[in-house]
C-alpha cells in the first residue's frame, strides 16, 4: 500500500516538473504562445497525413521536437518516460495490424516483413512524433499558455476554462486522494480491508468531497464577481520573430511532406558513389 | 460613511434538510470596528458568514450592508462591499497564478489593464507576497496561501473585510504575521475564530454564539473573562489571560499536599 502511495505522489510532482521546465527563460520559452501552438498543430496534421505504410518520410520529422527541447532546455529523458507511460494506447491500435495484414512488404536481407508490421512501426512513430511534440510544447510554454493561446485563437471558452481548472485542481485532487488512501493504509492490518469491497465507499468519499470543494470554489469565485466568464490579463505580442517561426518550420514539414528526404539523400549517396 | 456598516436583525436560516443553523442572531457593526465572532464548533458561525455576502438567504429576518437590505437585486454591490478571505484557501485560489488570481476580482468588476496591475501589485506588497507573483498556488506554503486568499480579496478594495477562522492551519509565526498585518488594516472587520487569543490581538469587540444564537455582545477583553459564559458557549479562557498552566496544576498539588490554604490566585479556577 505504502509503495503505491509513493508511486501517486511521485508521478503527481512529475506533473508540477513540467511547470518548472516551462518557467523557464530561453528563446523558444518566450515566443508567443499562439505561435508555437499553431506550428504544433500544422506539424501534427501532417504527419498524420502520411500513407498507412509510410516509415522512412517519417524520420526527418523528428528534427522539430529535437530542435526544441535543445533550445528550449528540455531533458529528452524525462519526456521519453511521459511518452513510455502512454504509449499502451498506441501499442493497442496497432498491435492487431501484424495478425491481420500478412502480405510480404520489404524483404531486408532475406528477413520478410509483413505490411502489418510495417503499418504498426509507422502508427509507433507517429505516436511518438505527435505526442513528444504535445509534450514539448507545454514543457516550452506551459499548461495555462497553451490554454490561453487556444481561447485566443477562438477554441470555445467553457472548454478552456475546463481544461485550466483540470491543472489547478489535479493537484488539490490528487492530495485529497492520496489522504483518503493513507487514512484506509493505516488502518488495515495485514491487508484486511484494502479489498476492491472497500474501493467503492472510498470513490464516492472522494466524489462528495470534490463536489463540496466545487461548491466552495463556485462561492469563491461569485464572491469576487464571476458571471460566467472568466477573464485573464496576459499581454501577448505576436511579431516578426512568431511569424518567422510559424512560417519557416511549415515550409520546413511541407518540404518533408513532399520530398522523402531519406530517400533522396539515399539516391544521392549512391550517384556519388558510382 | 455608513456603507460600513453590517447589521443582521432577528436572523434565521434552516438548511433545507430541516437543520437550524441560525436562530434568531442580532448584531449591528458600524464603520471601522473589529469584531471577532466565537462560538463552539457548529455553532453557526460559518453559516452566519454566508449570509453576510449574500451566498444564504436568511429564511427569516434579514442582512443590512450599509444603507440597503440585502436582496438578490443589489448581491452584487454587496459582494462588492464585503471582502469575504475563505477558511481553505485552496477553495480560494483557482487561478493558474498567483497574479491572475489576485487580477480576477478586479478583471470582473471592469478596471482597465493598467489599472489591474497597479491594484494586484498593491494588494501583494500590503500582505508582503509580491514576490510570489507567477508562481502557481499549488507550490505556495500555508502562510503564503493564506496571503494571497487576502490579497485577492483586497485588491477589490472592499469596505468590509469577513475573514472564516483566518488563522486555522497557520504555524505560530505565520500566524503572528497575520494578526499584525490584520491590526493595520482600517476596514471593517468581521472574523469567525476559535482562537480567542488572536481575538484578543486583533477584536476590541466580539459576539459570542452558541447554538445559532448570541449568548453574548460586548468588549472582548470582558466577555473572554467571563468564565461561566465561556464554560456555557463550550468555549475557554484565551491562553493569555490564564496563569500559566503548567505552574497553575504544579502549585494546585502542592497545595493539596501541604494542606494549607492559601487565597486562590486570580484568574485561577481554584480547584
Amino acid at each position: 500500500m505504502d509503495i503505491d502511495m509513493a508511486a501517486i505522489d511521485r508521478h503527481f510532482f512529475d506533473i508540477g516538473y513540467m511547470d518548472t521546465l516551462s518557467s523557464q527563460q530561453t528563446p523558444v520559452h518566450q515566443l508567443d504562445p499562439r505561435a508555437k501552438l499553431l506550428t504544433t498543430l500544422v506539424f501534427i496534421v501532417i504527419v498524420v497525413s502520411f500513407g498507412k505504410y509510410e516509415i522512412s518520410a517519417l524520420i526527418p520529422f523528428f528534427i522539430y521536437p529535437v530542435v526544441l527541447c535543445a533550445i528550449g532546455n528540455v531533458p529528452p529523458a524525462y519526456l521519453l518516460k511521459k511518452l513510455v507511460l502512454v504509449s499502451p494506447f498506441a501499442i493497442l491500435l496497432g498491435i492487431f495490424n501484424p495478425l491481420l495484414d500478412r502480405d510480404i512488404m520489404i524483404r531486408l536481407a532475406g528477413i520478410e516483413v509483413s505490411g502489418g508490421w510495417v503499418s504498426f512501426a509507422s502508427i509507433l512513430i507517429r505516436f511518438v512524433l505527435t505526442v513528444g511534440v504535445a509534450l514539448t510544447l507545454i514543457a516550452v510554454t506551459g499548461f495555462n499558455a497553451v490554454c490561453m493561446a487556444l481561447e485566443k485563437l477562438g477554441a470555445p471558452k467553457v472548454f478552456v476554462v475546463q481544461l485550466l481548472f483540470l491543472h489547478r485542481y489535479m493537484f488539490v485532487l490528487v492530495d485529497e486522494a492520496a489522504r483518503i488512501f493513507r487514512a484506509r493504509a493505516l488502518r488495515s492490518f495485514g491487508g484486511e480491508g484494502t479489498g476492491i469491497k472497500s474501493y467503492g465507499s472510498l470513490a464516492g468519499q472522494l466524489l462528495l468531497r470534490t463536489l463540496d470543494r466545487a461548491q466552495r470554489i463556485y462561492l469563491a469565485m461569485s464572491c469576487r464577481g464571476f458571471e460566467g466568464q472568466i477573464r485573464i490579463m496576459r499581454p501577448l505580442r505576436f511579431g516578426p520573430r512568431e511569424i518567422g517561426f510559424i512560417f519557416g518550420w511549415s515550409a520546413i514539414f511541407f518540404l518533408m511532406r513532399f520530398y522523402n528526404l531519406p530517400v533522396l539523400i539515399g539516391r544521392a549517396m549512391t550517384e556519388l558513389m558510382r | 460613511m455608513s456603507h460600513h456598516i453590517v447589521e443582521a436583525s432577528d436572523l434565521h436560516f434552516t438548511y433545507p434538510d430541516g437543520t437550524e443553523g441560525i436562530r434568531g442572531i442580532s448584531f449591528r457593526i458600524t464603520h471601522g470596528e473589529s469584531v471577532a465572532i466565537v462560538g463552539a464548533n457548529g455553532a453557526g458561525k460559518s453559516t452566519l458568514l454566508q449570509h453576510l455576502n449574500g451566498y444564504l438567504m436568511p429564511t427569516r429576518g434579514e442582512v443590512r450592508i450599509g444603507d440597503y437590505p440585502l436582496t438578490r437585486k443589489n448581491i452584487k454591490t454587496v459582494r462588492r462591499t464585503v471582502g469575504m478571505v475563505f477558511q481553505d484557501p485552496d477553495d480560494q485560489l483557482f487561478m493558474p497564478t498567483v497574479f491572475d488570481d489576485v487580477a480576477f476580482g478586479p478583471l470582473n468588476l471592469g478596471l482597465p489593464p493598467d489599472e489591474v496591475e497597479t491594484c494586484v501589485m498593491q494588494a501583494l506588497e500590503t500582505v508582503g507576497v509580491a514576490h510570489l507573483r507567477n508562481r502557481p498556488p499549488y507550490k505556495l506554503s500555508g502562510g503564503e496561501k493564506k496571503a494571497v486568499a487576502i490579497a485577492s480579496v483586497l485588491s477589490m478594495s472592499p469596505n468590509i473585510l469577513v475573514m472564516d477562522e483566518p488563522t486555522s492551519d497557520l504555524d505560530p509565526k505565520s500566524r503572528r504575521r497575520l494578526i499584525k498585518l490584520l491590526n493595520t488594516f482600517e476596514h471593517t472587520k468581521v472574523l469567525a475564530t476559535h482562537d480567542l487569543d488572536m481575538a484578543v490581538d486583533v477584536c476590541e469587540r466580539t459576539i459570542v454564539i452558541y447554538a445559532g444564537r448570541v449568548t453574548a455582545d460586548g468588549p472582548t477583553l470582558e466577555l473572554l473573562q467571563d468564565e461561566a459564559l465561556l464554560e456555557k458557549s463550550g468555549l475557554e479562557k484565551p491562553l493569555q489571560m490564564q496563569n500559566c498552566p503548567v505552574c497553575g496544576e504544579r502549585n494546585k498539588k502542592r497545595n493539596a499536599n501541604s494542606n494549607i490554604i492559601r487565597a486562590p490566585r486570580r484568574g485561577l479556577q481554584s480547584g
